[in-house]
């Protein structure tokens, strides 16, 4: 059931940061392109971009606490052929910066990747100011934006060197915590094509970021009743691969999402937009209900916001009892 | 440069704004009309440039920047009339399907245009970007920006020109269109600049002042902030300027920020502004 093409290891005994993944794609980077630079806005240690500052001085910007003019320079930096990753929380990332993104990079076409750390619930003590759970929705909705949210360390460390490749403006959200290593590094990062990491006829569960690792968790528990999910790695939320999601359903004939962002606007809205003008089946959504988050370690806030393996298993369960009286 | 009497190159430039937004039913002539002098004056003496082999990149040219984009009918003369486009595309400004959106922006290829503007307090960091990349590329070209005096209200300027001074960025000569009007009223009212020279000169920056109805007092800014290359600091010219300059009941207020002529009020424009070049 599990598709070895992508998958490592189903029992990880390592946990690394989706953000050293970030850093060290990065460091590739800028060996392989001499027009990759970096900006970053006082946040080099968390966004572990030292060292690419230590390895090229002259290409690193030090912008300070101002993201409104990070966003502008690395626009500007587009012109005379570099390639700017800026560096930041993902909700100075964004949320911050709309306006400067939409204008400067987004309509103007600047060849800019946007890096984005501690997005969601798991950035954890600091609090519902940090975790921003919108990120996705808001990049998503700009035109000539790409945005991508990678589900461990080696796939971020491929996206982040994959990007540097792709012309045109990028999001690129990763988070803060050690999560398991499970997906292989020696697989090619293909921008805005799905992974499907274990094959199944019975549900379609379609997941992003940190909540991949989940699916896969309570994949594994539901084989063992005899359910078997297909857990689809949806890394790129813009452009949504759409052909792969649509195959799965028209095997399965319902479908879970889960992601570490607001119901509205994220991966789930998109899918259900996707289903609903393509192949109208059950759905079901795991994703934060239209709420901010708040203090608390990173396992308590996944446990209380409901985006745990129990909360994909409950509904799957609850879609799979959908399918059966044919409500949709 | 391109040898032609800049004087009269500004007049034509003039006519086609006035025409221009006359022909839109909308748009920005006085701030338009305020920056005739300085734009003509960089298009056609000041910028080494070559309006056939325009490029995003620009590799070894001057390179300009509107952050005001809502004075994008003087920069669209300018670039028409320095060949970067033909002239009759001006009759297409601010209509379905045209190149010249109502604020600059390159999705449509406008050449000459290397970034959107209209949200204001954005220029300046991307010129400040783009001056860093030919730093880092090793062109000596220079970068010029042009910004509203109202525009200063944007903490993004001041964020822009903290990073300048820090970095040392001093391939960039930023114009400040000291007009003292804003769509509400003066700036005095809206929100008063209070000291700009002493603002810029405290943030790090080489102050220059200038008449921007004055060629040969923005070719001294223009030269006097070429010489200031070396010195580690970034150069602003405090250019006064009269809103709505050379149509006398447009010039001196805030009324004409950002409504159109009717045809009465263009036939009386165009009788102040001398034709020159040819209209489109």
């Amino acid at each position: 059931m599990v598709n070895s093409r992508y998958i490592l290891t189903t029992e990880p005994s390592e946990k690394k940061d989706t953000r050293s993944g970030f850093g060290a794609g990065l460091l590739e980077a800028g060996k392989h392109n001499e027009h990759v630079v970096a900006l970053c806005a006082d946040l080099t240690g968390s966004l572990k971009m030292g060292d690419f500052q230590k390895a090229f001085p002259d290409r690193f910007y030090q912008v300070g606490i101002a993201e409104a003019n990070m966003m502008g320079l690395a626009a500007g930096m587009t012109i005379g052929g570099k390639i700017p990753f800026t560096g930041t929380f993902a909700n100075f990332s964004t949320g911050r910066v709309y306006d400067q993104i939409r204008q400067s990079i987004a309509y103007s076409e600047k060849n800019v990747k946007i890096c984005a750390s501690h997005a969601g619930l798991t950035l954890g003590e600091d609090g519902a100011t940090h975790q921003i759970l919108e990120d996705m929705g808001m990049m998503t909705m700009l035109p000539n934006m790409t945005v991508i949210c990678p589900a461990d360390y080696a796939q971020t460390k491929l996206a982040t060197e994959a990007i540097a490749n792709h012309k045109g403006p990028v999001y690129l959200r990763f988070g803060r915590p050690a999560v398991p290593m499970f997906l292989r590094s020696d697989v090619p990062f293909e921008i805005g094509k799905a992974q499907k990491l274990t094959e199944g006829n019975d549900v379609t569960i379609a997941a992003t970021g940190h909540l991949v690792w989940e699916a896969m968790v309570a994949a594994m528990a539901l084989e063992s009743r005899g359910i078997r999910a297909e857990v689809i790695n949806v890394h790129t939320i813009k452009p949504l691969d759409g052909r792969t999601l649509l195959e799965s359903v028209s095997r399965t004939g319902c479908m879970v999402t889960a992601e570490e962002h607001q119901r509205l606007g994220g991966l789930g809205a998109q899918v259900a937009q996707l289903l609903a003008e393509h192949y109208p089946v059950p759905m079901e959504q795991v994703a934060v209900n239209d709420s901010f988050g708040e203090s608390g370690t990173p396992a308590q806030l996944m446990e209380k916001y409901g985006l745990t393996p129990e909360a994909i298993i409950q509904k799957v369960e609850t879609v799979i009892g959908r399918l059966a009286t044919a409500v949709i | 440069m391109v040898s032609t009497d800049l004087s009269s190159v500004a007049s034509q430039v003039r006519r086609d704004i006035v025409r221009m937004v006359h022909g839109a039913s909308s748009g920005h002539p006085g701030g338009s009309l305020g920056c005739a002098d300085l734009i003509t004056l960089l298009y056609f003496e000041a910028m080494q440039l070559d309006p056939a082999l325009f490029s995003m990149d620009g590799k070894d040219e001057d390179l300009f920047f509107l952050s005001n984009g809502h004075i994008s009918p003087v920069w669209y003369s300018v670039l028409a009339r320095r060949g970067f486009f033909p002239i009759e595309e001006l009759a297409t400004f601010r209509k379905l399907n045209s190149r010249l959106q109502g604020h600059p922006a390159t999705e449509e290829g406008l050449p000459g245009i290397r970034i959107a503007s209209g949200s204001l307090g954005q220029g300046l960091s991307v010129a400040l970007g783009a001056a860093q990349s030919k730093l880092l590329n090793g062109d000596d070209r220079t970068v010029f920006t042009l910004h509203g005096d109202g525009e200063l209200q944007e903490g993004q300027i001041w964020e822009a020109a903290m990073y300048a001074a820090h970095k040392g960025i001093d391939n960039i000569i930023s114009f400040v269109d000291c007009n003292g009007q804003q769509i509400d009223g003066s700036t005095e009212d809206v929100m008063s600049l209070g000291d700009l020279a002493g603002k810029w000169s405290a943030f790090g920056w080489h102050v220059l002042t200038c008449d921007g109805h004055n060629m040969d007092s923005l070719r001294e800014a223009v030269v006097s902030g070429k010489a200031n290359r070396g010195s580690g600091k970034p150069t602003v010219v405090l250019m006064t300027t009269s809103m709505g300059k050379g149509v006398d009941f447009m010039e001196g207020t805030h009324k004409w920020h950002g409504i159109a002529p009717n045809d009465a009020q263009l036939e009386s424009a165009l009788s102040q502004l001398e034709q020159t070049l040819g209209d489109y």
